[in-house]
């Protein structure tokens, strides 16, 4: 009863009219400094940005209500999703990470704003920056980091890396710019086939989008009417190539010309989350495709050999961090509109933080793979072969 | 007739290439620890070739900066030659046009969206004009979305339309190869695939195209003419004679059989010729089997996996014109038969212990 009041009074010193960044009054903080644990309001309330619409009469609604059980939820696992990046950029440095590394941080809001508005049952599948929604769809920090360092727990056993990655429902991790995408309208027919009720989450970048198998999937999707949301992550740049620079239209919700789409604002984890429910309402109730653009950011370079400012600049970045970060987004709403105390906040970040470094310091003593792993999975369903090699002494049998 | 300015950026690509991750964009991490010392090792010695004196004065040049310089070279003698790629404007992210923006224009030197396939029918387009085009795909490994475009539209257009139309003049740059930890879409090696374009006479108007494919990696330093040059395609280049046997590589491989002839010469006194094959398609057959009627033995190494690889395109040609040559079978030190591993790659690749030991055994036959 007394959390309902503290509800309601919360939704009451919101105001009817709080900006994106849950401007309470300051009466409202002074409140929260004096309360204890229980006293936190149970949800709040929040305005988030309209989304674009194409070929869409209405779109997704223009508030959001957040509890406190989900809003803690959801900044734990962005603050974790941050400092895993920023963990793997420092072992990258130290050389114990190799190859090619794609860091997430700053596109926090997309990967969890989308797993909160789909089943786990549901499908999802993405490029090569996919550490966030290996997080996101179920896989410990740990077998993500031991993955980077090839090693055995790895959840790729070791053999992945970076770019590929994978978990139940969960289809990578795929190398090739914007080859995953007809991979997805695949896997969306198999939802429809089996008559399940799921959806494919088919997810590529700005850069990609102008790669022909996306439009040639475009046209399978809506012909066969297949449950699948094409999301177009636009973080601004592929590779070292502004958006404007590579698109004859940066409209990327509208690419898909008669697959109605959204775009949303991918800083906003409510506003990605709610999208993303409308958009798996179309797709599940056979209406056929549709299309969501993320407008997001990466704090990051491409990759770690690019250290992403020599076509972009310092303050750009720094503008973006200091006015959109999608951390700092949820932490005030939620601080500001007594969902959380900010020392409750800095508590998750200590547990983050200590599961970090748990998780590193298993990336760096695990095991490599046994070498036998160089043959295995190659062909499955076959009796173990021997791999056709140069050596005579070194021989390896393959495995199923 | 006179060198054109698209078979000199071929040439310079033969030559040389592209930077190496190793020594170009990921150079700047910190120094590493000990282990991870160990695991960088590079798997060869890098030994710079004698300074050409047929061209002239000589720079010291890495590979990417040669690359550069033939590319500019081409941009200055033709003006119909135009460069793109994905973030070439910039440099490209092996560094391989830095400054060619700022020298000839932004219409000359441009950036393309991510779309290999797009890329490469839009450079036929180009080259069909009779202008010159010359692409870049930024890893080998991505040229794969493009595949069609090179093998079924640029290899035939020429023969399809009875010489009407062709695009010779189109090059395409790739850097390939592995470099210590690129994993599977950073190391692969895809010559053997465009060498079995099929239609012999459509890959004559296809070798520019082919001999640029075959590119680098690591990035080292080379003598390069400081005035522009020519060195022919399909031309092997015999880089130490020997009379005992002889082994055939291209790329960075080459560097790694040079390690095998000094071990081979001071563990077993045996006398190396070896021969950088250079051009895969049309390859120099001559050259080739010239050395192995006189030293009656043959190694081929190459990275890429040993069933269907262009090392037996050479075995097969070799064993028909020098069967009475030969003193022991035709030896392949190749990739194993599986996709090219992430951490396992010190395991999978062609290192100079195996190509020594294969060595030994065709010595020993």
């Amino acid at each position: 009863m007394r959390k309902m009041l503290l509800a309601a009074l919360s939704r009451v010193l919101q105001g009817p009219a709080a900006a994106r960044t849950g401007a309470v009054s300051e009466v409202a903080q002074v409140v929260v400094a004096s309360r204890t644990y229980a006293d936190f309001a149970s949800e709040a309330t929040f305005e988030i940005k309209k989304c674009d619409l194409h070929r869409l009469e209405e779109g997704p609604p223009v508030t959001a209500v957040l509890t406190r059980e989900e809003g803690l939820h959801y900044y734990k696992t962005m603050q974790t999703i941050r400092r895993m990046e920023l963990k793997a950029d420092q072992l990258y440095k130290q050389k114990i990470i190799r190859g090619f590394c794609h860091l997430y941080d700053g596109q926090e809001a997309c990967c969890v704003g989308l797993e909160a508005a789909i089943n786990p049952t549901d499908h999802l599948i993405t490029a090569y920056r996919a550490h966030g929604y290996t997080f996101t769809r179920g896989t410990p920090v740990r077998e993500i980091l031991a993955e980077l360092t090839g090693r055995k727990g790895g959840c790729a056993k070791g053999k992945g890396g970076s770019m590929h990655m994978y978990a139940k429902n969960f289809y990578g991790g795929n190398g090739i710019v914007g080859a995953q995408v007809p991979l997805g309208a695949g896997i969306a027919l198999a939802c429809k086939y089996f008559g399940k009720d799921e959806i494919c989450v088919t997810l590529y970048g700005d850069g990609a989008a102008n790669q022909g198998q996306v439009f040639e999937t475009y046209n399978m999707a809506a012909l066969w009417k297949l449950p699948c949301i094409f999301i177009c992550e636009n973080n601004r740049y592929g590779m070292g190539t502004s958006v404007e620079r590579a698109a004859a239209s940066t409209d990327y919700y509208k690419r898909g010309d008669y697959i109605p789409g959204l775009r949303v604002d991918g800083m906003d984890l409510l506003c990605v989350r709610e999208a993303t429910k409308f958009a798996a309402e179309h797709c599940r109730s056979g209406k056929g495709p549709i299309l969501m653009e993320l407008q997001t950011y990466r704090y990051h370079g491409h990759s770690m050999s690019d250290p992403g400012i020599s076509y972009r600049t310092r303050e750009e970045i720094q503008e973006v961090r200091s006015k959109s970060d999608p951390i700092t987004l949820l932490k005030d709403r939620m601080v500001n509109n007594n969902l959380a105390s900010v020392e409750e906040l800095k508590e998750i970040d200590v547990e983050v933080r200590k599961e970090i470094e748990e998780a590193a310091q298993f990336a760096t003593t695990d095991p490599e793979p046994p070498l036998e792993e160089l043959s295995s999975h190659i062909y499955c369903n076959e009796p173990p072969f021997e791999v056709r090699g140069p050596n005579q002494w070194i021989r390896y049998k393959s495995a199923c | 007739g006179p060198p054109t300015p698209a078979t000199m950026a071929a040439m310079g690509l033969r030559r040389a290439a592209v930077a190496a991750l190793e020594g170009g964009l990921l150079g700047r991490v910190p120094a590493p620890s000990a282990v991870a010392a160990r695991r960088h090792a590079a798997h060869f010695t890098f030994q710079p070739d004698p300074a050409p004196s047929a061209h002239g004065q000589t720079q010291k040049m890495n590979l990417f900066q040669s690359i550069t310089s033939a590319l500019d070279n081409a941009l200055a003698k033709d003006p119909t030659a135009v460069i793109f790629g994905e973030d070439v404007a910039f440099g490209g992210v092996f560094r391989c046009t830095v400054g060619l923006r700022d020298k000839y224009g932004k219409d000359r030197v441009f950036n393309t969206p991510l779309c290999e396939q797009g890329i490469v029918g839009f450079g036929i387009g180009v080259a069909v004009t009779g202008a010159t085009a010359i692409a870049e795909i930024q890893f080998a490994d991505y040229i794969f979305p493009a595949f069609d475009q090179i093998v079924n539209e640029a290899a035939k257009y020429r023969y399809r339309s009875g010489d009407l139309f062709n695009c010779g003049s189109l090059t395409i740059r790739a850097p390939w190869g592995c470099v210590g930890h690129g994993a599977l879409y950073h190391s692969q090696s895809p010559e053997a695939f465009f060498a079995h374009c099929p239609g012999i006479k459509v890959q004559l108007i296809f070798l520019d195209l082919l001999a640029c494919i075959r590119v680098e990696t690591l990035c080292f330093l080379e003598q390069v003419p400081v005035e522009p040059y020519y060195i022919p395609l399909s031309q092997a280049e015999v880089l130490q004679e020997g009379s005992d046997v002889t082994m055939v590589a291209w790329g960075t491989q080459v560097h790694v059989i040079k390690e095998v002839a000094t071990m081979a010469q001071e563990k077993l006194g045996v006398s190396c010729e070896i021969i950088d094959l250079k051009t895969i398609l049309p390859w120099d057959t001559e050259t080739v089997c010239k050395s192995v009627v006189k030293t009656g033995r043959l190694l081929i190494s190459h990275e890429a996996p040993l069933t269907g690889g262009f090392a037996a395109e050479i075995s097969s040609t070799v064993q028909e014109e020098c069967f009475l040559n030969l003193e022991a079978p035709i030896s392949r030190v190749c990739g194993y038969d599986t996709p090219f591993p992430h951490i396992f790659e010190p395991f999978y690749i062609p290192d100079k212990w195996k190509c020594y030991d294969a060595l030994r055994q065709m010595i020993n036959y």
